[in-house]
């Protein structure tokens, strides 16, 4: 009897756990099915490196969206990722026990806020401060950087902080003992020691900025063209499947799932190294 | 003259009064071991000659603590105090980096960026730890990779690198196997020709062996401090030869 119950709790567990792989199998298999015969019928190069996007035209080439990814996540990462790590060395090592719970709480609201409610907050003051500042239209490419590396944030602070706290605290007392201050100890040993924990904290936020769709779509202009420069509007692989999805048919349809292959394989490379970065952090603090 | 003066040093952290009324004074060029049972506070007086105490939360400190007679506790800057007063602790702690950066990290740290000068000074701080001849060839690795006997006289040599006066050394050897041990000893009284060092140990033998002067911790007092042979020959208090004698602790 009790081995029979055993064994059906078995299964029970065995099906939960299996659901998520299913569901990543499944998405694998309906954007690779239906996003490879478009990439085939358009031509890998062409697709891949065109730098015309025209739908009515026949004319797919999703290379401006792809630069324009990897530049607004570029540009999120530069300005959030000293922001980020500041912050983290700043919570680790810096803070009075009293503000601390506060810094805590308000970035892991930061954390918990709608896209939708950042693409709104960054419509109404970033787009209209870079009008009012370089006289251009606002929705532009910095807009969506500085939007996004805000985003990107409490990601960075949460890993990169866990990583700093788990540096055994032996190595600060000994670089403290050699008569160095609490700075260098703190940059010079503690942070090199965290550096991959780190690391991954970046590409994880590098994973949130290269996915997020809705934030970006609402403050990037979204031109479908190669991006042209900061103070210029900028339309990214996300973007250009949200946009175009709900009137496209056929060919166009599919070309936009493909577009979902080539974001998915930005992903997948990301998380590899990601967990790549963690099996060097846990082998490096052994 | 002597180097270190302890004057009515009391500790507490928080309520609780950990030293009482402390005085020692440390001479120049000899070993001064501190001994005594588990929580007896030779630790802790260990870490208040280089002000690592500060670190601790709560933690008081009256009387005064003199280095060459200037008042560490007050005028005295607390990085160069650490750089004049060095420290190996318990546990080797190397940092996560190269045998070479691990012994250059203090010479950096005050102001030593002349590459020909760093490799003399590692070559050199490495040799008077004994331990050149096993990592020369390999300068560049990571110091994790090292023995913790051998990590231990990597700290050791790290410390030395910044030509430190007084070395402290908290229970150095209590995480390494008796031949590490015995090379640290060795090294122990080597080192004290230039140094003057002060070494907390649980292991009575080893005070007995290496150092001059010995001083006999229980509950948070210096119970006795005298001559090493004095003190083991015949103890002038009933709890000192309680313990020697091995009656408890």
């Amino acid at each position: 009897m009790n081995n029979y119950k055993e064994k059906l709790m078995q299964f029970v567990f065995f099906i939960a756990a299996g659901t998520s792989v299913l569901a990543v199998a499944l998405i694998c298999i309906f954007l690779f099915a239906n996003g490879l015969p478009a990439i085939g019928k358009i031509g890998v190069f062409e697709f891949l490196l065109g730098q015309k996007w025209k739908p009515s035209n026949n004319i797919y080439g999703i290379f401006p969206m792809i630069l324009g990814s990897i530049y607004v996540t570029a540009g999120a990462i530069m300005i959030g990722v000293p922001i980020g790590i500041f912050t983290s060395v700043f919570m680790a090592k810096y803070c009075p026990k009293v503000i601390y719970p506060f810094l805590k709480s308000a970035i892991e609201l930061l954390a918990g806020i709608p896209s939708v409610v950042y693409g709104f907050f960054g419509l109404m003051v970033f787009v209209p401060l870079i009008r009012e500042i370089f006289h251009v239209r606002g929705t532009t490419m910095l807009a969506a950087c500085v939007l996004l590396a805000i985003m990107i944030l409490p990601t960075i602070i949460g890993v990169s902080e866990s990583a700093i706290r788990t540096v055994p605290k032996e190595y600060y007392e000994g670089a403290l003992a050699l008569g160095a201050t609490h700075e260098r100890s703190i940059f010079r040993v503690v942070l090199p020691a965290a550096k991959s924990g780190i690391m991954a904290g970046v590409v994880l936020g590098i994973g949130r900025a290269v996915g997020e769709t809705m934030a970006v779509i609402m403050v990037a202009g979204n031109q479908p063209r190669m991006p042209q420069g900061l103070l210029k509007g900028v339309r990214t692989m996300t973007a250009n499947i949200v946009i175009e999805m709900g009137y496209a048919a056929q060919l166009h349809r599919e070309a936009l799932i493909a577009t979902g292959v080539v974001l998915f394989i930005f992903i997948l490379i990301i998380n590899l190294s990601v967990s790549a970065l963690n099996r060097r952090f846990e082998n490096g603090s052994n | 003259m002597s180097k270190l003066k302890v004057e009515n040093l009391d500790l507490y952290y928080g309520d609780f009064k950990a030293l009482k009324d402390i005085n020692i004074e440390v001479s120049e060029k000899e070993i001064t071991a501190f001994i005594g049972p588990s929580g007896c506070g030779k630790s802790t007086l260990l870490k208040s000659l280089n002000r690592m105490n500060d670190l601790v939360e709560g933690c008081k400190i009256t009387g005064t603590v003199t280095l060459d007679g200037e008042d560490i506790y007050k005028s005295m800057d607390i990085n160069l105090l650490r750089k004049r007063v060095g420290m190996v602790f318990q546990k080797p702690n190397p940092f996560p980096m190269s045998i070479y950066d691990n012994i250059a990290f203090g010479p950096r740290t005050h102001g030593i960026r002349n590459k020909g000068k760093l490799d003399d000074i590692i070559e050199k701080s490495l040799r008077d730890a004994a331990i050149w001849d096993e990592v020369k060839d390999r300068l560049k690795k990571s110091a994790l990779g090292l023995s913790g006997g051998q990590q231990q006289r990597l700290c050791i040599a790290r410390a030395l690198a910044v030509e430190p006066e007084v070395l402290l050394m908290d229970e150095p050897t209590s995480a390494l196997d008796p031949i590490s041990t015995s090379k640290i000893e060795d090294l122990a009284v080597k080192l004290k020709d230039d140094y003057t060092i002060i070494m907390v140990t649980h292991n009575m033998q080893q005070a007995a062996r290496i150092s001059d002067r010995t001083a006999f911790f229980l509950l948070g007092e210096v119970v006795e401090y005298n001559d090493t042979e004095t003190l083991f020959s015949m103890p002038s208090d009933k709890r000192t030869e309680d313990y020697i004698t091995g009656r408890f602790g």
